[in-house]
């Protein structure tokens, strides 16, 4: 087996037992790594009682995976997953960092959690050393202390197991803050200060696990490849293609604030009651002046679109992030009315600290302000926080009150969807008009209307895709290529950054895979048979959904409202979708998905892939008659 | 090539992007696989967005080499880097303690220790870095006169300075210890 360290670490926080676990070659060869492995285990372990599962208690798992790409290849990332609070499906979350490579180091491919700990706990893990601490210490803390806490007491206790050794690397971290401890559905596992695994909502799962951080430290090497001749070439190649990519380098997504809403009109204004802007204040150039690195990446990275912004002075002095990205720009920004990077970076920082996610938080907080500015939702609602548009600090007053369950927090912290159908009860109203989300997901900041978005050519995108709302993870069709779903999965569990991939020829993933693994793999293969395997477990999982909310198949596989309304402003002024073509095209990627008409998997594709137990389970829900 | 075309790395602390490519062209180089801790080049990031890449400095008196009981540290006259004699070096450790910038480790398989040997000539670390253009380790001839031993400094003590400029000292003062 090559490319992979060879084992996992399968740790029950509810009885302390640590073991390691192999996965045979067969099923790695099947599902990879990463997303597509996650999906298998999650379906064997609990696809039986699934729709009971609740995602927030102890018998949920956290699965933390690197794949066989994790390494080698140049652009690191770890997808983390489990049955997701948000779309109570399985949503394969990545984030970049040094984890992966320091797990592979460490002599493991991914991590098992099961159970709940009785207090609060940090898993440490410095090669063979695995140990479950207690984290009474950094509970309720944030992020900046809980990584100084954790790099100062790593160091400390590496020194101990590995004495006279001299200077060791600091090992990498995920962890929560607040957010993720009282369980919202917002909340991210975060790597640094900022790379969050937004998507999926995994930060609560650590929480009602109670468990607010993992630490890993390798000493060996990364796992050796199948033929390393050719990958180093394979690797020469993409690092020369990616150096090109002058522009990318240079911006990263952080000129896409301004950009994507003056060119592609897909950009959320207030709540996305627009798409479209052109405040000159927000262009790249004017958070470049915040700036202090202009090029950051993670382990491997040739693109380091990645930037540093601190805030040296000012009223809201000491606030550092990273970049902030497009989405972040977006959803603590322009989302919220905001068109001043210094507010945008301040907004940013304040939810990077409290641990949630930028995309699900900006888009809960537009939502109540959009519900503020109609007169549903009053001041007295909201604990005496005036939201308007652009308040940067009547967000931040909010954000800090749904990070900690706070008065309207308290609903505002079930995220979006959720609290639309909440706050709709309490009021008698409509609301759920004004949620952008898709299956419980807030979507990225990449709307549909004009058709003109790189990541949402097709307006089936969010409806069809089985992670939801995950802009990284849209369908698409034809569905065996490079810009559908199928491809993302192979992104996801081979875990590589598909940001770096994008330079990439459609054919160099596989040439790569085979490269390492040894294994043969051909795109009809992976499109035709295996990304499709992976496709009906999360499908499957996430029609059968669970415990508070079950989504219905073809029903839910709707557009927001909103995005039904036509573009109100800019020069795509008056365009709408075509509901007919939206519903020939969701007809058409549910046959070549082989699904039935009400996108439900059809037996025989079930059966063609070896799934027979999950018609069996579909049939029990009634899903299949 | 004789001792007036040694050279010496020079590093650029707030260029570096932490991509580690450095890291990966030196294992790559000295132990045939990627492998972080058995590098000679070390990227410390104590504090996220604050990258330090760490790696021999070339005091012109060499206390390391002065420091080994065993005599297992030698200077390259050609190049000016530090050659570890393998064989000969019992992994004591005396040469990190004398080292101003707590450079040398072990190497993570225990036997002995690492120092960076400038690749005979030609760092695979700075062509790793000048390809990518960050330009965060350069290569400079090695002027006499000019003291490298007043740049030695450990991660953290580097890291408090590149923070204190980098990020300003209120934020410097939150984020490390």
């Amino acid at each position: 087996m090559r490319g992979y360290a060879g084992k996992f670490l399968e740790i029950d926080l509810s009885s302390g037992a640590i073991e390691e676990k192999k996965v045979p070659d067969s099923t790695l060869k099947d599902y990879i790594g990463g997303r597509g492995l996650a999906t298998k285990i999650l379906w064997d372990t609990l696809g039986s009682k699934w729709e009971s599962v609740d995602p927030l208690s102890s018998e949920n798992m956290l699965l933390v995976f690197t794949g066989p790409l994790t390494g080698y290849f140049p652009g690191t990332k770890i997808c983390v997953s489990g049955k997701s609070p948000q779309s109570n499906g399985v949503i394969g979350s990545t984030v970049a960092g040094e984890f992966g490579i320091d797990l592979k180091c460490a002599g493991y491919d991914g991590l098992i959690i099961q159970g709940k700990a009785e207090q609060p706990c940090y898993i440490f893990i410095c090669d063979d050393h695995v140990e479950i601490k207690e984290a009474s210490p950094i509970w309720g803390k944030k992020a900046r202390e809980t990584v100084r806490f954790l790099v100062k007491e790593s160091l400390r206790e590496i020194k101990d197991i590995k004495p006279g050794y001299g200077e060791v690397i600091e090992p990498s971290f995920l962890y929560i803050g607040p957010s993720g401890e009282t369980k919202t559905r917002i909340a991210a596992v975060t790597s640094k200060y900022a790379h969050a695994a937004g998507y999926g909502g995994y930060g609560g799962v650590m929480g009602a696990k109670n468990l607010k951080a993992l630490v890993v430290k390798g000493f060996g090497p990364v796992p050796d490849v199948y033929d390393k001749e050719k990958t180093l070439n394979l690797v020469q190649g993409f690092l020369i293609k990616n150096f090109e990519r002058e522009r990318f380098r240079r911006w990263g997504t952080g000129a896409g604030g301004y950009n994507f809403g003056a060119e592609t009109s897909s950009e959320p204004i207030r709540n996305w009651q627009e798409e479209w802007h052109q405040e000159q204040s927000y262009k790249g150039e004017e958070f470049d002046k915040y700036w202090v690195k202009r090029n950051w990446g993670d382990f491997g990275c040739p693109t380091t679109c990645l930037k540093v912004s601190v805030l040296k002075s000012g009223k809201y002095e000491g606030a550092l992030c990273d970049n902030p990205d497009y989405e972040l720009e977006s959803y603590l920004g322009t989302n919220l009315g905001i068109f001043t990077p210094e507010k945008n970076i301040y907004l940013s920082y304040v939810s990077n600290e409290l641990g949630s996610c930028g995309i699900q938080s900006g888009a809960v907080l537009g939502f109540a302000a959009e519900l503020y500015q109609r007169g549903i939702l009053t001041r007295e609602d909201l604990d005496g926080i005036a939201l308007e548009w652009g308040d940067v600090e009547a967000f931040a007053a909010l954000a800090e009150r749904i990070a900690t369950r706070q008065g309207i927090g308290d609903i505002l912290s079930e995220g979006i969807y959720r609290a639309a159908v909440k706050i709709g009860e309490m009021k008698g109203l409509d609301v759920l008009k004004y949620a952008v989300h898709e299956k419980g997901v807030a979507i990225g900041a990449h709307g549909v209307r004009s058709g003109r978005d790189y990541v949402t050519t097709n307006p089936i995108a969010y409806a069809c895709s089985v992670q939801a709302g995950d802009h990284t993870s849209g369908a698409d069709l034809p569905i065996g290529h490079r810009h559908s779903e199928l491809f993302s999965i192979m992104g996801d569990s081979a875990v590589y950054c598909f940001f770096a991939a994008m330079a990439l020829d459609n054919r160099d993933i596989f040439d790569f895979y085979e490269a390492v693994t040894g294994w043969e793999l051909t795109e009809e293969e992976w499109y035709q048979e295996k990304a499709l395997r992976i496709l009906q477990l999360q499908r499957a999982m996430l029609l059968l959904g669970g415990p508070d909310i079950t989504w219905k198949p073809n029903r839910d596989d709707e557009l927001p409202p909103r995005f039904w309304e036509p573009l109100p402003s800019g020069p795509d002024k008056g365009k709408s979708l075509d509901r007919t073509a939206f519903e020939k095209s969701k007809l058409e990627y549910f046959d070549a998905a082989g699904w039935n008409k009400n996108g439900v998997p059809k037996p025989e594709t079930l059966h063609n892939l070896g799934l027979k137990d999950v018609e069996v389970k579909l049939r029990e829900a009634s899903l299949i008659s | 090539m004789d001792q007036d075309d040694q050279f010496w790395i020079e590093r650029s602390y707030e260029n570096c992007s932490g991509c580690r490519r450095c890291e990966i062209s030196c294992s790559l180089y000295h132990e045939g696989k990627i492998w972080p801790e058995a590098s000679r080049i070390r990227i410390f990031m104590l504090v996220p967005g604050i990258e330090i890449p760490h790696l021999c400095f070339q005091c012109e008196d060499y206390p390391c080499v002065e420091a080994c009981p065993e005599g297992a540290l030698s200077v390259i006259v050609e190049t000016g880097a530090v050659k570890v004699d393998v064989e000969t070096c019992t992994a004591c450790g005396l040469c990190i303690t004398a080292c101003p910038g707590n450079v040398p480790h072990l190497h993570p398989d225990g036997s002995s220790i690492v120092i960076c040997d400038l690749c005979d000539g030609e760092p695979q670390c700075v062509k790793a870095c000048l390809e990518g253009k960050w330009n965060a380790l350069t290569l400079l001839p090695r002027e006499k006169g000019i003291s490298h031993k007043m740049l030695a400094a450990t991660p953290k003590e580097l890291t408090r300075k590149v923070a204190n400029y980098m990020l300003g000292e209120k934020t410097t003062k939150e984020v490390l210890e």
